[in-house]
């Protein structure tokens, strides 16, 4: 679209960038597994993987300055999210939470690394991937737990409710359950990446093309390259924080389906 | 030209929901494949080391108070040794305080005894000695005074009774002029 508008727009106005900025072709021929995002996302379990294993490949008592950082994330996760949210059964999930929390964070904070700058999961698919993953073990989880009739009848009739009040509290919970969970976890992901790459994309993408303008748009440029490093700063934060309410509304789900009455 | 634009646009442009079947696939092996690494190595790596930890701490921690028990103990039985020292040392000191008042008490009165004793044989010799002086003048006084009268009065006076009369007349008048 971009090039189509510029070429058809002589290159005259600001092409602000659009949905379309993400749609990056395979880098390999035609090739679909080669576009940036896929190799990204292999990037990031290889990276992942690698600081890991070499963090913990001691597991010394007193720790290097290398295992200390990974054991930092690691028990981060494991008690802050996992053992605090869930409770005593919470080993069984850090396996998981520790690898959705850190392929997430890695897969965001790709969007402001130097040369990758592009967050994977600006791409739905990823999320999508992970909520239904999340989806099916918390689900799993409570159908283990509870027995499938219980579980069911939990989510459809909440206990404790006056009679009445299931007219509308069951569609409520079933929609919560079934559509909203999964649904709003991935899109919550999915959208901030979106929106904070789109809007350094404005940014810099501004910057570029007032640098190309008059002496006066010249000097405004500048402005829009600071706001651009400012907004980088912002989108890690925001990186930070969206790897940290999936991972943590994920525990939440767990731990709702494992308590007796939620 | 606009509307034509916007069409080629929205026809290019593909909703950003809509999921990639590529993505999906690598998405779903790239997360299993990286779970399967942290749950078999790094998971257990890491909480071997926590449980080392914890461990080193907990026995750290017993073998400090198992330190400070026996610590505590031996203190114990130093105070009580020390207490115990003290006491023996007090009874101690007071038996050699007696003991030596004793003693001294023992001495002073064997030293007044044998001053005593001096004193007395002194006594005895002096009075002993005086005796002998008050005999042996007596005679040689008698004799003296004798042989000076006779020879003043050149009458003998040679008869012992007469002579002993004499004498005791001389030293009864000596007495009464005195």
């Amino acid at each position: 679209m971009r090039s189509l508008v510029r070429f058809s727009a002589e290159g005259e106005g600001f092409v602000p960038p659009s949905s379309n900025d993400f749609n990056l072709p395979p880098i390999f021929g035609d090739n679909a597994y080669t576009t940036k995002p896929i190799l990204l996302v292999g990037l990031s379990v290889i990276l992942i993987s690698v600081f890991f294993l070499l963090s913990s490949r001691k597991a010394a008592i007193v720790p290097s300055k290398f295992q200390f950082a990974g054991e930092s994330v690691y028990a981060f996760v494991r008690n802050d999210l996992a053992r605090d949210v869930i409770g005593h059964e919470f080993m069984r999930f850090v396996p998981y939470l520790f690898t959705l929390f850190t392929f997430i964070l890695t897969n965001n904070i790709f969007g402001i690394v130097p040369f990758l700058q592009f967050p994977a999961m600006s791409h739905v698919s990823f999320p999508y991937v992970l909520a239904i993953f999340t989806f099916v073990i918390f689900h799993y989880v409570g159908i283990r737990k509870q027995g499938i009739g219980k579980y069911v009848k939990e989510i459809m009739f909440m206990p404790g409710v006056p009679k009445a009040a299931y007219v509308l509290l069951t569609p409520i919970e079933i929609v919560t359950f079934f559509l909203t969970r999964p649904l709003t976890l991935s899109l919550r992901l999915f959208a901030n990446m979106f929106a904070g790459h789109l809007l350094l994309l404005v940014f810099i993408l501004g910057g570029d093309h007032l640098l190309k303008g008059v002496i006066g748009l010249k000097l405004i440029s500048p402005f829009a390259f600071a706001f651009g490093i400012g907004l980088t700063f912002f989108e890690f934060m925001v990186q930070c924080l969206q790897a940290y309410i999936f991972t943590l509304l994920t525990a939440l789900y767990i731990a709702g389906a494992l308590a007796d009455e939620h | 030209m606009l509307t034509s634009v916007i069409l080629a646009a929205a026809e290019e442009a593909p909703n950003p929901l809509i999921p990639h079947t590529a993505e999906l696939v690598v998405g779903a092996i790239a997360f299993t494949l990286l779970f399967l690494v942290m749950k078999s190595r790094v998971v257990p790596m890491f909480e071997k080391a926590f449980a080392a930890r914890t461990e080193a701490i907990q026995g750290g921690i017993e073998k400090a108070e198992k330190a400070q028990l026996a610590a505590q103990t031996a203190l114990a039985q130093y105070t009580e040794q020390l207490s115990k020292a003290r006491e023996e040392a007090q009874v101690l000191r007071e038996e050699a305080r007696v003991q030596g008042a004793a003693i001294i008490e023992d001495l002073r009165t064997k030293a007044q005894e044998e001053a005593a004793r001096i004193t007395a044989a002194a006594h005895a010799s002096i009075e002993a000695e005086r005796q002998q002086a008050v005999t042996s003048l007596r005679t040689e006084v008698g004799a003296l005074a004798v042989e000076l009268a006779s020879k003043i009065v050149g009458e003998s006076l040679a008869d012992q009774a007469r002579q002993s009369r004499i004498v005791d007349r001389f030293l009864d008048d000596l007495e009464k002029s005195k």
